[in-house]
């Protein structure tokens, strides 16, 4: 059973016109990646409606192949301009900018590409072995067990987030209360429309996305002044060799990142923190820790291989469960539904061909876009090089024909810019923006969910407690949500210091 | 920062009770078969409206941070958004790709300060491609005006 499906899968990821997309993919994400303002989720959202007339299956390796190269394409900015494409990128900066300015660009560029590589790689291996695993515990969920996933992955965000986690459980709520917004499917009624009638097809996340990460992002990036003063890359043959030749040397670095990147990566915003974590994990156990800030190898590696390996792994949750890990894996799901086919575990027996392509899509991809992006650097460099006045009209032109051609309505592009001011708000505020992209996405399906379980149980909510699987997700869900309250109570009981303020998840 | 902390988290909370409000009419209780479709929203609005409330009780506990945005930030910031508001509300009488011409050449003239030959070059080629790109590759329908009309799309 288990390797002709991935034969199957490389069958479909290895055809001619499969692997031209991947290309265009891994250079559109590169690109996108590279720019300030065009992260992997608002990317992936603007070019969805050009994938409605494509198989689904190439339409899925074009999308994520602009998520692997999004991912390249962070590394490249840190390196060489010191500013992290995306947020995830940010420990790279650390060690990468400095040992570009010591001339060393070449080294850490091939440092932070083989390491995504290795990441992404042994993620997707994990993938290959548990996705099938996963998908038939799945498959005999009713809706009490779904609901309480949808607990788990939103205690998350609060519990393991980090910022203020007030302040996350009202940006979920928001997503959800949008979810709400118009025709009510299973009594008819209409909901929060007030009698506009605009109100009436609801909120479509595509463009809230588009909205809250692009032009929230470009506001933020304008206020900040954009000043791009880059280090040239000194890229060849040799160096690439050269830094192959030392990177097996923190093969310790690797495995560790790798495992952390997986953890922290299937559930929901993860791979911000992974990578900090792999980060300061590495400093710990290196043996010249003193090194690390001002230009070590391995303060580059660990980060990147965190990152990627987490990247990847938001994808587990999706193609299994049907519920997203990251933004990004958020709008594919949409891309899904657009398609016309059923996200979730069902997925694995009526459309082999579909998940075996995307889970084989992630080898070759992956390794597409190691070589393209390691060939390429300078190409990418010099995007950046575009001056900003040129670069913002055009981003901001850019969201708006996304957003348009969603639904075909202007209407969207007017939802376009009031996101993009909310984001721009919520941002500097501190409200997380995953989270409440997340539920606007998942809003229905949890909604649904509870309805189901309540008729079930007539109205008890005892049910999602008094189910094997249900009850321990539930708990741990709950231990999540606790989380907050209890961990500065347990530190002082302890006698630890307070707990240095966590990065935030996008 | 305060001020503007304060000032979000009433306006979610006002927010919160409008949906509080529209859930109530809604009925929030048991129907005939099932929960009303009030009982989700109201109970998220309910979570909402409590968890505003805690954020704004520790805005007031805490002392003036810095400021939200600057005067020299806001400038950068406004000069993105009023340009493109004025884009879009174009996009409705001249068509998406005209109004994204004049709002590139505007933009790129009056914060970049670039040369008119590059104005103008950056201001008509890049609603071309993406003309080309969507309209005659992948068929996806643009906003248009009379320009396209008079060209015969």
């Amino acid at each position: 059973m288990g390797l002709e499906n991935i034969f199957l899968g490389f069958e479909q990821a290895l055809a001619h016109q499969n692997l031209l997309y991947a290309a265009i993919g891994i250079t559109l994400g590169t690109i996108i990646g590279v720019l300030p303002g065009l992260g992997g989720a608002n990317g992936v959202a603007i070019l969805l409606p050009l994938t409605l007339r494509m198989p689904p299956t190439s339409a899925i390796i074009l999308l994520t192949s602009i998520y692997w190269g999004a991912l390249f394409g962070g590394a490249i900015t840190s390196v060489l301009f010191n500013i992290p494409g995306e947020p995830w990128s940010v420990a790279t900066t650390f060690d990468g900018y400095p040992l570009a300015r010591q001339g060393k660009s070449g080294q850490a560029l091939t440092a932070a590409f083989t390491s995504s590589f290795i990441g992404a790689l042994f993620a997707t291996v994990l993938i290959t072995f548990f996705a099938p695993l996963l998908a038939d515990v799945a498959l005999r969920f009713g809706p009490p067990e779904i609901f309480s996933i949808q607990l788990l992955t939103f205690s998350a965000f609060v519990g393991l987030g980090g910022g203020n986690p007030l302040k996350t459980v009202v940006s979920i709520m928001i997503g959800f209360i949008l979810a709400t917004v118009g025709l009510d499917i299973v009594t008819g009624q209409l909901r929060m429309t007030f009698g506009v009638t605009s109100l009436m097809q609801g909120f479509d996340f595509i463009i809230a996305v588009i909205g809250l990460f692009g032009i929230g992002e470009i506001m933020l990036s304008v206020e900040e002044g954009l000043s791009f003063k880059g280090v040239i890359s000194k890229m060849n043959l040799f160096v690439v060799l050269e830094t192959w030749k030392i990177l097996p040397r923190y093969w310790r670095t690797f495995m560790r990142s790798c495992l952390i990147g997986f953890w922290m990566g299937f559930k929901p915003g993860g791979a911000t923190p992974a990578s900090f974590m792999s980060y300061s994990f590495a400093k710990r156990f290196s043996k010249n820790p003193e090194e690390f800030g001002k230009g070590a190898l391995e303060g580059v590696v660990a980060p990147e291989t965190a990152a990627h390996a987490a990247g990847v792994a938001a994808m587990l949750p999706m193609i299994t469960l049907g519920i997203p890990g990251s933004p990004t894996a958020a709008v594919m799901l949409g891309g899904l539904i657009i398609w016309g086919l059923q996200p979730g575990p069902l997925l694995f027996t009526e459309k082999p061909e579909f998940v075996w392509g995307l889970i084989a899509s992630m080898y070759t991809g992956n390794i597409l876009g190691v070589l393209m992006v390691l060939a390429f650097v300078p190409f990418f460099a010099a995007i950046l090089r575009i001056p900003f006045a040129i670069l913002t009209p055009l981003i901001v032109v850019l969201c708006a024909i996304g957003s348009y051609a969603v639904h075909n309505a202007m209407i969207d592009i007017w939802y376009m810019l009031l996101f993009g001011v909310v984001g721009y708000v919520f941002k500097k505020l501190d409200y997380p923006l995953a989270p409440l992209v997340l539920a606007l996405v998942l809003g229905d399906m949890a909604e649904n969910a509870l309805r189901q379980s309540l008729i079930m149980s007539q109205g008890s909510l005892a049910i999602f407690l008094n189910r094997p699987i249900a009850g321990v997700i539930t708990a741990v869900a709950l231990l999540f949500f606790m989380m907050p309250i209890i961990a500065p109570w347990w530190r002082r009981l302890r006698g630890l210091p307070a707990a240095a303020p966590a990065p935030r998840e996008i | 920062m305060r001020t503007a902390d304060f000032i979000t988290a009433a306006i979610l909370l006002l927010l919160g009770v409008v949906v509080l409000f529209d859930a109530i009419r809604l009925g929030f209780g048991w129907g005939t078969d099932g929960p009303k479709s009030g009982f989700f929203p109201f109970w998220l609005a309910l979570i909402m409206v409590v968890t505003c409330g805690l954020i704004i009780l520790q805005t007031l506990r805490r002392p003036s941070g810095e400021t939200f945005v600057t005067r020299q930030q806001l400038g950068p910031v406004l000069k993105v958004i009023w340009p493109a508001t004025a884009m879009v509300l174009l996009t409705h009488f001249v068509g998406l790709y005209v109004a994204a011409a004049l709002y590139i050449g505007f933009y790129m003239r009056w914060v970049g300060r670039h040369s008119w030959f590059s104005v103008v070059g950056i201001a008509v080629a890049v609603p071309v491609i993406s003309f080309v790109i969507f309209e005659l590759w992948f068929l996806v329908p643009m906003p248009k005006g009379p320009l396209e009309n008079w060209l015969g799309y």
